[in-house]
C-alpha cells in the first residue's frame, strides 16, 4: 500500500520546523509503523536527504523510546506504543500525519526526538526506596498484601514514553508522576519515605514547566501500558496526606 | 585484517579466585581484597559505561560506597537499557518452595547447563549471590509477584526442576532494570553521580597500560569528548545485534567491548551466542528486529509441525495423526521443555526438511488448545495474557484459537571480554560486568540468569573486587587530552567518522548490516560447520571492503545523525564478525549453544570433545592474525558429563 | 544538574558552543513543597472553593423554586434571608456573611482558575496538525464557560440584587416581582438560560474533578461519583431554567 505522510522536520532544538510531504509506497500490512519509517530514511540516504530522525530502540514495547504523535494520537490510533504499531491499522492511500511529542517540558532536539530528561529529574526527586546494596532484610521478612503487591504492580508497568504529556492538552506529567508515587507508596518497603516522596516529586515535576492537571482523562486514554485515570485521584490523596503530616 | 589466520599464544589464567573449598572462595577474596578508607573514595572517580541492570546497579553501589561515578549511556534516559525487555524471570537459590534447592544445585544446574565451559568459582558466587539478590530488589520495591499469603511467587522456568524464579508478570526485566535505575537516579540527585545520557562510547583511553578513561561523543551535538577516571567498567551488553536480525534492541551494539578489545583486552569465547527458540518469526525483507516471547510459554504449550512436507492446510484442518509433536516424539522425558539450544535446532531441523509452517516456511507450531482445554481459557489467560496480547498485536492473529508460530532468534552472547575472578579485564583498571563479559554462563545460559548474573556483577561482585584494583593505584597521574595516547585515539576517532561521512557512497548503512547478519545467520548460526565458516571468513571482509567503498552517510558529525551512529557500530560488527567465525572454526566441538555438525553423537546430539576444547578461547587483538590464549577449566566439584535429554 | 557535564571533565571538542545547543536544560524554576506554589494546591484551592459555590447553589435553587408558590411565599423567602441568623445576629448580617464568604470562593476560584490556566497553556505552546476528539464536551468547555459564569454572575448582580441593569422599575423587597421583569424580556431569558446550562456543564466535570483533586476518587467509587456529578447538573439546570420557562409560560405571573 501507498501512503501519503506528513512529517514534522527540525534540524535542531533551536531551529523553527514543519511538516514535510513524503509518499511512501510498497508498504506490507505486517509492517510495524517504525519499520515504515525505516522504509522511507532508506529512499531518503539514497537521494542524499536527511532522513527522519526518531526515537526507537527496543521495539518490543517495552524501553518507551518511541514517541510519535500519528494524526494527533500518542502512539497512533491503537492503544499501544509506535513500535507496536501495525501499518494494517491504516488504508492503502491515507495521510498520515506525524509529530513530535508536544509540550514546553518536552523541548524537540531533532525532527521527532524529544528530550525527556525531565521525567528523570522527577524520578531524581524522591522516585526511589533508600535501600543502599547490601542492608536489605531477607525478602519474606515483610510479606506484602497481594493487593498492595498488585497495584504496585499495576503502576509500575509504566515505561515511562511520555505519551501522558503529549496527549495532555495542558501538557500535563501527573499520569506519570502518579504511576510512580503510586507503585513506591502503596508498598511496606517505601512507607518510610512516602510523604517526602510525593512532595518532592510534585514539586519536581511542577518545577519542569508541566502544565497542571484538568482531569480530561487524555492521559489514560493514551497511555499504552494502561495506567489508570484513578493513579491521579490517588497522588492528590497522597499529597494532601503528606501535607497534612509534614511541617 | 586477515582473520583466516591465528597463532596460537601462552595460555591464560584466572589468578584471582583463591584456592580452597569452593564455598568459601568468594569470602575469601572479599577478606583478602585490599580497601580503599572511605574518606579516600570520594577521590577516585570511576567511570561505568551503560546502564542496565549490571551498569544500573554497579553505578548506584559505587556511589554509595562513596566513589565519584561518571555513568554513560546512549539511550535518552539510563531506564531505557535493553535488560527493560527481559520478560521471564531471575533464579535465585532461596528454596522457599522447599523443593530441594540449595545453592550448589543452583552452581550445578548452571555449570552444567553451560555445558562445561565456565569457570567453576565463578558460578559458585554467581549462585551464592542470587539469594542477595531477591532481598535487594525487594527492599528497593521492586513489584514481584506474590501468592495471597504476601509471600513471594517462583516458578520453575527452563527445564529446571526446582521452583526458583522470581518473577513481575512478563516484565520481569523492566521491574528489575527500575529498581536499579531508581537506585542510580537517588545517586544523581545526591551528586554522587554524573550521568551522561545520549552519551556513547566511542574508545577506551589506555596510558600506561592502565584503562583510565573513555572517548564518547555526544549524540544530540555531536560533540566530541574525553572522560578520565581511575577505573573503567563496562556494562554495555551483548554482541547479538552482529546478525541484524536479533532479539537485541535496535541500537544495542558492541562498539564499547570491540574498542576495548582493540585496546588490549582480550575477548573470551565470541562464537558462543545463544538462540532462543520462542521468537515470532519474521514477516519479510523490512523485518528490522525479532521479538522473544518468553519461554515460560513451552511449560504449556505443545511444539508440533505438519507429518507431512508442504502442507499448507491451516493448523485446524490438520488432524492429531497427521501432527508431529517432534520434541516429545525425540525427547520423551523432558518434551517441550529442552534447553534452549536442542529446540531451537530441533525447529531449525524440521524446517529445513521442508514442514516449516507460515510465510516462507520459518515458524513451527506452539499450540495452547490442549492446555486451553485442561485448564481452561481464564487460566491460560492469566498465565500468559500479555504474551497472547503481543503476540495478536504482531501478527494479528489470536492465539487462544489458533496456534501461535514460532522461530528462533539470536538472543543473547555468553562471549564477551575475558575476565578473572575480579571481573577485571586483561587491561588493568578495565572491568567489564553483565552480558559484556564471558564470565558465568560457559556455552549456553540457563532461562532466568541473566538478570542474575547482571545484578550480581553490578551490586556485589564488581564493587568488591575493584576496591582491591584501586586501593592498589591509590594515586592516578592526571591525564589531558595532551598526552600522546589520548591524542592517537581522539584522532582515530574523528578520522573514522569523517571517512565514514566522506566516503559519500550507494549504499546505506542498513543495507550492509542486513548482508553482515545474513551471512553470519547462515554460517554462524544454529549449526556450523567448518566449510561454511571458511565461507563467512571469506564474505566478511569482502563486505567490510565494500563497505568502505560503498557507504553513504548523510549528514554531517556535529549533529544529531542517527546514520552516523548505525555506520559507526557496524565498523565494529565487520570485525566482531570475523573473530566469532574465527572462534566458531577453532572451536571444533559441539558444546552449549556452539553446535558443529561434524561433531555429533551417532543418534545426532551435540558432541563436547573435553580433552581438546575444555578452554575458554581468549582472543587478543593484534591487527592482523589474532592470538589465542587458553584457559585450562578444571572441574572439581560438577563432573562434565555428556548431556542427554532424550 | 547532575545531567550537564562539569568542566574539569569534560572537554568538549571541535566546536565548544555545540554544547550549548544540548537540549538537556534545567528546570525552569526552583522546585518547592509550598501549597500554593504547587499546581495540586491551587487545585485543591479550586476544588474546595467550588464546592462552597456549588452548596450555595443547591440553595439557590430550592430558594428559587419558591417562586411557584406565589409571590408571597417568594419574598417572606427573601426576607427570611436578611433576617437569618436573628436574633444572634444583627439584620442582614447572615446575609453579608454568606455574601462574603461566596466572593472569596469566586475570587480564590478564580484566581487559581486564571493561575492554572495561564501555565497550562504554556506547557503546551504548539498544538498538533491534527487535531483528536477525546475528552467530554463538558471537559473542554471549562474554561470558557467558566468566563461565561463569571460574566453572568456580574450581570444576575446587577440585575436582581443591585437592580442597576434591571429593566422595569426594580423594587428592592419585592423580588418576585423583578424576577418576572427580567424573564420577561428577550434578553433576560437567553443570558439565563444559556448561562444556567453552562452551569450544569461545569459542574458536571467540576464535581467529578473535585472529587479527584481532593483524592476522594477511586475506581470503585468511579460510578457513584459520575452519577452524583450528572444529577446535580441536571438538578441545578432544570431547577433554575424552571424559573424563567414558568414566567415565560404564564405559570409564574
Amino acid at each position: 500500500m501507498k501512503l501519503n505522510l506528513r512529517v514534522w522536520r527540525q534540524r535542531n532544538s533551536g531551529a523553527e520546523g514543519a511538516m514535510a510531504t513524503y509518499e511512501v509506497d510498497g508498504i506490507s500490512p505486517d509492517m510495524s509503523f517504525l519499520e515504515m519509517l525505516d522504509t522511507l530514511n532508506e529512499e531518503l540516504i539514497l537521494r542524499g536527504e536527511d532522513p527522519v530522525a526518531f526515537d526507537h530502540d527496543c521495539r518490543e514495547g517495552i524501553c518507551g523510546a518511541c514517541s510519535l504523535v500519528i494524526n494527533g494520537d500518542a502512539h497512533g490510533p491503537e492503544r499501544t506504543t509506535t513500535c507496536q504499531l501495525h501499518m494494517r491499522s491504516f488504508r492503502d492511500g491515507d495521510t498520515v500525519d506525524v509529530e513530535p511529542w508536544r509540550a514546553s517540558a518536552f523541548p524537540v532536539v531533532k525532527d521527532l526526538v524529544v528530550d525527556r530528561t525531565a521525567f528523570d529529574r522527577i524520578i531524581q526527586a524522591g522516585g526511589y526506596v533508600t535501600a543502599p546494596t547490601g542492608a536489605a532484610p531477607e525478602a519474606h521478612a515483610t510479606p506484602v498484601p497481594k493487593a498492595a503487591a498488585d497495584s504496585a504492580f499495576e503502576h509500575a508497568e509504566c515505561i515511562g514514553c511520555g505519551a501522558c504529556v503529549a496527549a495532555c492538552p495542558n501538557g500535563s506529567a501527573m499520569l506519570f508522576t502518579s504511576a510512580k508515587v503510586n507503585h513506591l507508596n502503596v508498598l511496606p518497603q517505601g512507607a518510610p519515605e512516602r510523604e517526602t516522596r510525593v512532595l518532592d516529586m510534585v514539586a519536581q515535576m511542577d518545577a519542569e514547566g508541566f502544565g497542571g492537571c484538568t482531569l480530561t482523562g487524555e492521559c489514560a486514554t493514551a497511555c499504552p501500558k494502561g495506567i489508570p485515570l484513578p493513579s491521579i485521584a490517588a497522588m492528590n490523596k497522597e499529597w494532601l496526606r503528606a501535607r497534612r503530616k509534614v511541617k | 585484517m586477515e582473520y583466516l589466520d591465528f597463532r596460537t599464544g601462552d595460555p591464560i589464567a584466572d589468578t584471582k579466585a583463591p584456592a580452597g573449598p569452593i564455598a568459601e572462595r568468594w569470602d575469601t577474596r572479599r577478606f583478602e581484597a585490599k580497601l580503599v578508607n572511605p574518606a579516600n573514595r570520594r577521590k577516585h572517580r570511576v567511570i561505568v559505561v551503560g546502564t542496565g541492570l549490571a551498569g544500573g546497579s554497579a553505578g548506584a553501589t559505587l556511589a554509595e560506597q562513596g566513589y565519584h561515578v561518571v555513568q554513560f549511556c546512549f539511550q535518552d534516559s539510563p531506564r531505557r537499557a535493553h535488560s527493560i525487555a527481559a520478560q521471564g524471570g531471575i533464579n535465585a537459590a532461596k528454596n522457599y518452595r522447599n523443593d530441594g534447592d540449595s545453592i550448589h544445585r543452583l552452581f550445578y544446574d548452571t555449570v552444567k547447563g553451560g555445558d562445561f565451559r565456565a569457570r567453576e568459582s565463578n558460578v559458585h558466587r554467581l549462585a551464592q549471590i542470587s539469594v542477595e539478590i531477591i532481598d535487594q530488589c525487594v527492599a528497593q520495591g521492586v513489584p514481584f509477584a506474590r501468592e495471597y499469603g504476601g509471600l513471594l511467587d517462583t516458578r520453575s522456568f527452563g527445564g529446571v526442576q526446582v521452583s526458583r524464579t522470581f518473577y513481575a508478570r512478563g516484565q520481569t526485566g523492566q521491574q528489575l532494570l527500575l529498581g536499579a535505575y531508581q537506585a542510580l537516579s537517588r545517586q544523581i540527585a545526591a551528586g554522587n553521580v554524573e550521568m551522561h545520557a545520549r552519551t556513547e562510547m566511542l574508545d577506551l583511553v589506555v596510558v600506561d597500560g592502565r584503562a583510565r578513561g573513555i572517548v564518547a561523543r555526544d549524540l544530540i551535538t555531536g560533540a566530541i569528548s574525553t572522560h578520565y577516571a581511575d577505573a573503567v567498567v563496562l556494562a554495555s551488553g551483548g554482541y547479538g545485534n552482529v546478525f541484524y536480525l536479533s532479539t537485541n534492541a535496535m541500537n544495542s551494539n558492541a562498539t564499547a567491548v570491540w574498542r576495548a578489545h582493540r585496546r588490549g583486552a582480550y575477548f573470551a569465547n565470541p562464537c558462543f551466542t545463544q538462540i532462543h527458540p520462542t521468537c515470532i518469526p519474521r514477516t519479510g525483507d523490512h523485518q528490522s528486529k525479532l521479538t522473544l516471547m518468553s519461554e515460560s510459554l513451552r511449560n504449556d504449550g505443545r511444539i508440533w509441525v505438519p507429518r507431512a512436507k508442504g502442507d499448507t492446510r491451516p493448523a485446524a484442518e490438520i488432524p492429531e495423526d497427521e501432527r508431529d509433536y517432534y520434541l516429545e516424539r525425540i525427547y520423551p522425558s523432558f518434551g517441550n521443555l529442552v534447553p534452549r539450544d536442542i529446540a531451537s535446532r530441533a525447529a531449525k531441523n524440521v524446517c529445513d526438511e521442508g514442514r516449516g509452517v507460515g510465510p516462507g516456511g520459518q515458524g513451527v507450531y506452539l499450540d495452547f488448545a490442549d492446555a486451553i482445554a485442561r485448564m481452561g481459557r481464564a487460566a491460560v489467560e492469566a498465565r500468559y495474557g500479555n504474551l497472547f496480547d503481543m503476540y495478536a498485536r504482531i501478527t494479528a492473529e489470536n492465539p487462544y484459537e489458533t496456534p501461535m508460530r514460532i522461530y528462533p532468534a539470536v538472543h543473547y552472547t555468553m562471549g564477551g571480554l575475558w575476565v578473572d575472578y575480579d571481573l577485571q579485564t586483561t587491561v588493568p583498571g578495565l572491568f567489564a560486568i553483565g552480558e559484556a563479559n564471558f564470565s558465568d554462563h560457559g556455552a549456553n545460559r540457563l532461562g532466568a540468569s541473566a538478570l542474575m548474573q547482571g545484578l550480581a556483577d553490578g551490586y556485589f561482585v564488581l564493587p568488591a573486587t575493584i576496591n582491591d584494583y584501586l586501593a592498589r593505584h591509590p594515586k592516578s597521574e592526571p591525564v589531558t587530552d595532551e598526552h600522546p595516547a589520548v591524542r592517537e585515539v581522539l584522532a582515530e576517532t574523528e578520522d573514522r567518522l569523517a571517512l565514514l561521512l566522506s566516503v559519500d557512497g550507494d549504499r546505506t548503512p542498513d543495507s550492509f548490516h542486513r548482508e553482515l547478519g545474513e551471512v553470519m545467520w547462515e554460517f554462524c548460526g544454529m549449526a556450523r560447520t567448518a566449510e561454511g565458516l571458511r565461507t563467512a571468513l571469506r564474505r566478511i571482509p569482502e563486505i567490510r571492503e565494500e563497505f568502505w567503498r560503498r557507504i553513504k552517510v548523510p549528514g554531517s558529525g556535529e549533529e544529531f545523525n542517527q546514520s552516523l551512529e548505525k555506520a559507526n557500530r557496524i565498523v565494529d560488527y565487520l570485525e566482531l564478525a570475523e573473530l566469532m567465525c574465527l572462534d566458531a572454526l577453532n572451536r571444533e566441538e559441539s558444546c552449549g549453544g556452539h553446535f558443529r555438525e561434524e561433531s555429533q553423537t551417532p543418534d545426532g546430539e551435540a558432541a563436547r570433545r573435553d580433552e581438546e576444547f575444555s578452554y575458554a578461547a581468549a582472543w587478543e587483538f593484534t591487527g592482523t592474525a589474532p592470538v589465542l590464549h587458553k584457559e585450562e577449566l578444571a572441574f572439581e566439584y560438577v563432573h562434565p558429563t555428556q548431556r542427554s535429554y532424550a | 544538574m547532575a545531567l550537564a557535564p562539569s568542566k574539569d571533565t569534560a572537554t568538549a571538542k571541535g566546536s565548544a558552543s555545540t554544547r550549548d545547543a544540548s537540549p538537556a536544560r534545567p528546570p525552569s524554576r526552583t522546585p518547592s513543597r509550598g501549597f500554593w506554589s504547587s499546581t495540586i494546591g491551587k487545585k485543591t484551592v479550586m476544588a474546595v472553593s467550588g464546592l462552597i459555590m456549588l452548596a450555595y447553589l443547591v440553595a439557590h435553587v430550592a430558594g428559587n423554586l419558591k417562586v411557584f408558590f406565589g409571590p408571597e411565599e417568594f419574598n417572606g423567602y427573601a426576607h427570611w434571608l436578611r433576617v437569618m441568623g436573628a436574633p444572634v445576629l444583627h439584620h442582614e448580617w447572615g446575609l453579608w456573611i454568606a455574601r462574603i464568604a461566596l466572593l472569596a470562593a469566586v475570587g480564590a476560584h478564580a484566581v487559581s482558575a486564571y493561575q492554572l490556566s495561564r501555565r497550562d497553556i504554556r506547557a503546551r505552546p504548539t498544538r498538533y496538525a491534527r487535531k483528536r476528539k477525546g475528552s467530554s464536551y463538558a471537559t473542554r468547555t471549562m474554561r470558557w464557560g467558566g468566563i461565561i459564569l463569571g460574566l453572568f454572575i456580574v450581570w444576575h448582580i446587577l440585575d436582581l440584587t443591585t437592580g442597576t441593569v434591571h429593566p422595569g422599575g426594580f423594587e428592592e423587597g419585592k423580588p418576585y416581582q423583578n424576577v418576572i421583569d427580567t424573564f420577561s424580556t428577550w434578553y433576560g431569558n437567553t443570558i439565563y438560560i444559556v448561562a444556567m446550562l453552562a452551569v450544569g456543564l461545569h459542574v458536571r466535570h467540576g464535581f467529578w474533578s473535585a472529587a479527584q483533586t481532593l483524592g476522594v476518587g477511586n475506581a470503585r467509587r468511579e460510578r457513584v461519583l459520575r452519577l452524583l456529578a450528572n444529577g446535580l447538573a441536571l438538578v441545578l439546570t432544570a431547577g433554575f431554567i424552571a424559573v424563567p420557562v414558568g414566567v415565560m409560560t404564564g405559570v409564574v405571573n
